[in-house]
């Protein structure tokens, strides 16, 4: 790995996709129903066992390519769909006109059971796995920067995934539910919206968002393990938070400034890690608690 | 149309509502009078489905509709105008309108009926592309009004549409409220402003602390002196 500019642009855009990816599902959620789901990282590591099992299943087809990693990505996206849905309908809608604090400790709740759940399943148990190269690897060189075409593979899918999601919320009529639901539940309900629907699909696309970033993170650092899902997703809330709330375009801005925050945190003060990312939070807190493009009017989606 | 029986809502420990009995018929304007806190807002909600009912019954068209959820309802042909417009403030215009129009299957009914919209408030046309939030209160309530104009209940619930309104506007309210009942629409209109209701309200009923109190045809309730004295002020 060569140590020049470009070659850190590219870790930083590498690391921020996938923090962005998680962000987005945090920032989605926290806009509709106003919950910080610290389960959310989780959902990032069940994607990437999703996508492990289906490289298990399909071992002997490993080196096939892109055909299997597109069956990978599809069902990492929804196995973490799955299981945001499942936590939303069994932990989290129960508590949905209650106290704040139930849903905010449900959430702890949820996001312990899935980790020690994971280490202790028998199949899965708590040691880290490899994860399997699925595509013959091949290096280019750009400007001076080595690029794998797993990372060309993870920006593209991360590229795609965040302008789809933007169409989405701008553009299609679910999108403009989704905003009205966050902005203001009788009113949406009012319109004939069924905002239950409407939250759920949050849920399935923040999730899904989560299972994605749980396959491409799983490609380009191959290990996983069942608490590989805590430190990404503190990561991608504080992206969330800097980025400001509930806003969409904030959680990828605020991942891209948390993967350049860690990236030279590791480079010039790499014996205190990610001490950068908190310093950042903490600025952001004091300065500006609303996030960098957090308004009081803005859409809280 | 509308049945309102022997109807109780409660928050937690607070009984907002506890006995109010009123009917609206099929092509009327009704109107529910009474002071701050009455229950007139709680009644509507709990109309609407936004509330729940601890006791009594709601029936609509021969239907009974109780605690049902509020977005099953407006396909059903309930719309509700909610206390202080409730604008979706970083939709725009055109969205508020568009998004009225959810249960609808045909969105070229919603088009025609957004068309409509305009016709009745041109102010609105002009301002398509804005925030809502943007709008000033007169212009909300005008959005609030045709978006469910495009809901297109046969029964509208409107709260207190001209709350913090200059008198003009207060008229112009008032002649499309009267203008949307003469193209069909039965009306449940409540209001602080008990003089400028009762003018355009077939019957009223008057709504104090969670009991329905006196009602009768508008123009008798008009000359009522308890009804003068409380609530027209003179
Ligand atoms: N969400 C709530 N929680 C607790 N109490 C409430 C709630 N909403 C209303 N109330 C109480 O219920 C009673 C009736 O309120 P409601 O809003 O229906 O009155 P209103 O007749 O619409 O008054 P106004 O003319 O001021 O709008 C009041 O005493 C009010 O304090
Ligand atoms: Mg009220």
């Amino acid at each position: 790995m060569g140590s020049t500019l470009a070659q850190q642009i590219i870790n930083v855009l590498q690391l921020g996709s996938i923090y962005a990816l998680i962000a987005l599902g945090y920032t989605m959620v926290y806009g509709i129903v106003r919950l910080i789901n610290f389960a959310h990282g989780d959902f990032f590591m069940v994607g990437a066992y999703v996508a492990y099992a289906v490289f298990y299943a399909f071992n002997a087809y490993i080196g096939a390519g892109s055909p299997l990693a597109f069956l990978a990505l599809a069902i990492a996206m929804i196995g973490g769909a799955a299981i945001a849905m499942l936590s939303n309908q069994l932990a989290y809608k129960p508590l949905r006109y209650k106290p704040k604090l139930s849903s905010l400790v449900t959430a702890i709740g949820v996001s312990m059971f899935l980790e020690y759940f994971f280490s202790a399943f028998p199949l899965i148990g708590p040691s880290q796995r490899g994860f399997p190269e699925i595509l013959p690897k091949q290096m280019y060189t750009i400007f001076g920067a080595e690029i794998s075409n797993y990372v060309i593979l993870d920006l593209a899918v991360a590229a795609t995934l965040m302008v789809g999601l933007t169409f989405l919320i701008q553009k299609t009529s679910l999108g403009r539910a989704m905003r009205a639901v966050s902005q203001d539940k009788d009113a949406a309900k009012l319109m004939g919206i069924n905002v239950e629907s409407i939250i759920t699909a949050t849920f399935l696309i923040g999730g899904a968002f989560a299972g994605a970033a749980g396959l491409l993170a799983g490609l380009t650092y191959p290990r996983i393990q069942p608490y590989m899902g805590i430190l990404p997703g503190l990561k991608a809330f504080i992206a969330a938070v800097v980025g400001g709330i509930g806003n969409v375009p904030g959680a990828m801005l605020g991942a891209y400034i948390l993967a350049l925050a860690d990236n030279i945190n590791d480079t010039y003060i790499s014996q205190f890690s990610n001490l950068l990312a908190f310093l950042i939070l903490i600025a952001i807190l004091l300065i500006r608690p609303t996030g960098i493009l957090g308004e009081k009017t803005a859409d809280k989606i | 149309m509308l049945t309102v029986k022997n109807l109780k809502v409660n928050y937690g420990q607070i009984e907002a509502i506890k006995e109010v009995s009123f009917e609206v018929p099929e092509g009327k304007i009704v109107t529910l009078i009474g002071a701050n806190g009455a229950g007139k807002t709680t009644t509507l909600r709990a109309i609407s489905g936004l509330e729940k009912a601890s006791g009594g019954t709601i029936t609509f068209k021969g239907k009974d509709i109780t605690n049902q959820e509020a977005h099953q309802l407006v396909p059903l042909g309930i719309s509700h105008v909610p206390e202080g417009r409730k604008i979706f403030p970083t939709l725009t215009v055109y969205e508020n309108l568009e998004i009225a129009g959810w249960t609808i299957k045909d969105k070229k009914i919603v088009k025609q009926r957004m068309e409509e919209v305009f016709t009745a408030f041109p102010r609105i046309r002009e301002r398509i592309s804005q925030l809502g939030g943007t709008l000033s209160g007169g212009e909300q309530q005008m959005l609030a009004v045709g978006r469910a104009m495009v809901t297109g209940g046969e029964i509208l619930l409107l709260d207190e549409p001209s709350m913090g309104l200059a008198p003009v506007l207060v008229d112009e309210i008032f002649e499309r409220i009267v203008a949307l009942n003469k193209m069909g629409r039965t009306i449940l209109l409540v209001e602080q402003n008990a003089a400028e209701a009762l003018e355009i309200a077939d019957f009223a009923y008057v709504l104090e602390v969670g009991y329905t109190k006196y009602s009768g045809p508008a123009k008798v309730m008009k000359a009522d002196p308890r009804v003068r004295e409380a609530y027209l002020g003179v």
